[in-house]
């Protein structure tokens, strides 16, 4: 199903809708879109939002206003696409997702375990608090804490100069070979490819730690050995 | 003169923001400062009760905002202190009456004639969260030593830092030594090492509280009260004043971390 604006071009995708907004300004966007919902709202109730804003830079203010609007209308904002970063990092900052690879699709070319290049690699130094996501189609290296009620989601490795203690997925597209190393990984749940580990002890005093999956097919995690 | 917005928000509900920004509102107050409390929390207000001011609402900051009424005319003298006034929230509308630019439109207007503008927020981060940190200069953050409220207030902090203008800045409240001590209750150690961001005050579990807001008088009030002293000592931290943390718990040199944790920073 394919609509057509001036600024809103709207997409049924199989389970959302994916809505890509063109306009010069922020303002008309925004209303360009809420226009459109208003115009055909049983079209758009309850539906699956995905926002792909390109290369607009919108803070965390103009996005909860957005999400709030539409939320409103009773319906929720569930990814936003971007190519400008802050927009990205708003976006994780709340929680939404931000790419739509995460469900892998049948006509999706990629074969599902393809290795992740090592030139690949997003740095984050800072701490993610509760209710950040960040999905990155690489490996992820995190100079900072992973905090409760905190996900990442990389295609590649996930390596934190602090202690986990949110949740982790490695290898989030089938690679088995993916690694999650942290200096305390007293995580609430971490996972590789689709193994899924048994909730690990918190220790009293951390040690670093890397997990990975072992011969036995299990998701295990050993303290670092130098050398 | 012109007045610092002082916002008090948290994650999660019920940790004690109003009884913070009634308390700290009447502590300021006694130290001399000009004082307006707004109440944020627009279709289920309280501060009024809290401040035992109920009885004399006639307008409310909705009227303000939609011009039935002039500021000054909204605005209801507390019963102890001649410089400290109540802006109340409308019972009756909800959020959506109020937008963020209204809260600092009438901010603006208070900030001449007063030294400290503190504003109840409504828990979580949805509008009225917005409408309440729209004007701030700082923003408290409250939390209970309990799991679920501080995960809850990390995710408010994470919102507050990507704004990098409201130095977000933290209340433990309702800290029982005895249940840290039995490891029944997180630490103030534990909260900071994950929350990570200012202290400014640490106030005990008291029954006294619970009795004072009953009343319309809050524990600012009494000399004896352990919780009205750490509100105390709040309000002189938040003019700038550096104040030794009450020693609540003297186990395992914990209190010393802390001091250490929070040391030199205001
Ligand atoms: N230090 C304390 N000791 C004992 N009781 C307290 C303390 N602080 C707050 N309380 C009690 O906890 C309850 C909730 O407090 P309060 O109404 O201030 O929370 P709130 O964060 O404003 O809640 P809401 O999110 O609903 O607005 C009240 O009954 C209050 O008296
Ligand atoms: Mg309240």
């Amino acid at each position: 199903m394919n609509a057509t604006s001036s600024t809103v071009q709207i997409k049924g995708l199989r389970d959302s809708l994916l809505v890509a907004l063109t306009g010069e300004t922020w303002e008309e966007n925004q209303s360009a879109l809420l226009t459109q919902i208003d115009e055909r709202a049983s079209f758009f109730q309850g539906a699956r939002l995905v926002l792909d804003i390109g290369t607009q830079a919108l803070g965390v203010d103009e996005m909860v206003q957005l999400r709030d609007l539409l939320s409103e209308r009773g319906i929720s904002l569930w990814a936003v696409l971007s190519e400008s970063p802050k927009t990205e990092k708003t976006a994780q900052l709340l929680g939404l997702a931000t790419r739509l690879s995460n469900k892998p699709r049948v006509e999706e070319k990629r074969p599902s375990a393809e290795p992740v290049g090592e030139d690949a690699a997003l740095f984050l130094s800072k701490t993610l608090r509760s209710g950040t996501r960040i999905e990155y189609p690489g490996n992820v290296v995190i100079f900072g804490d992973v905090n409760p009620g905190a996900e990442v989601v990389a295609e590649g490795n996930v390596i934190v100069w602090g202690r986990v203690r949110g949740v982790i997925h490695a290898g989030a597209k089938g690679n088995r070979q993916a690694i999650i190393c942290a200096l305390d990984l007293s995580a609430t749940q971490l996972r590789i490819a689709d193994e899924v580990s048994a909730t690990l002890k918190p220790q009293k005093n951390p040690r670093p730690e890397v997990a990975s999956i072992n011969k036995d097919g299990r998701l295990q995690a050993e303290l670092w050995q130098p050398g | 003169m012109t007045a610092k917005v002082v916002t008090i928000t948290s994650g999660k509900g019920g940790v004690g923001k109003t009884t913070a920004v009634a308390n700290l509102a009447t502590a300021l107050a006694a130290d001399g400062k000009k004082v307006v409390c707004i109440d944020g929390d627009i279709g289920l207000r309280n501060l009024d009760i809290v401040l035992g001011l109920e009885n004399r609402i006639v307008y409310d900051v909705v009227d303000v905002i939609e011009g039935r009424c002039r500021l000054r005319q909204a605005m209801i003298r507390d019963k102890h202190f001649e410089q400290l006034f109540l802006i109340p929230a409308a019972q009756t509308r909800d959020k959506n009456a109020v937008s963020p630019s209204d809260m600092v439109r009438v901010c603006d207007e208070l900030r001449p004639d007063h030294d400290f503008i503190l504003i109840d927020s409504p828990a979580g981060i949805e509008r009225g969260f917005r409408n309440s940190i729209a004007a701030a200069d700082k923003v408290l953050v409250v939390t209970n030593p309990e799991v679920s409220a501080v995960r809850d207030a990390d995710r408010v902090v994470g919102i507050l830092e990507a704004e990098e203008k409201y130095a977000p800045a933290l209340i433990l409240n309702r800290l029982n030594p005895a249940m840290v001590k039995s490891h029944d209750m997180l630490s103030a150690a534990d909260v900071l090492d994950l929350l990570a961001i200012q202290l400014i005050g640490i106030v005990p579990e008291d029954e006294s509280v619970i009795v004072g807001s009953n009343r319309g008088a809050p524990v600012a009030l009494e000399p004896k009260s352990r919780a009205g002293q750490a509100f105390r000592n709040i309000a002189k931290r938040l003019q700038g004043q550096e104040v030794p943390f009450l020693d609540l718990d003297k186990q395992d040199g914990l209190w010393g971390r802390l001091q250490r944790l929070t040391g030199g920073r205001k």
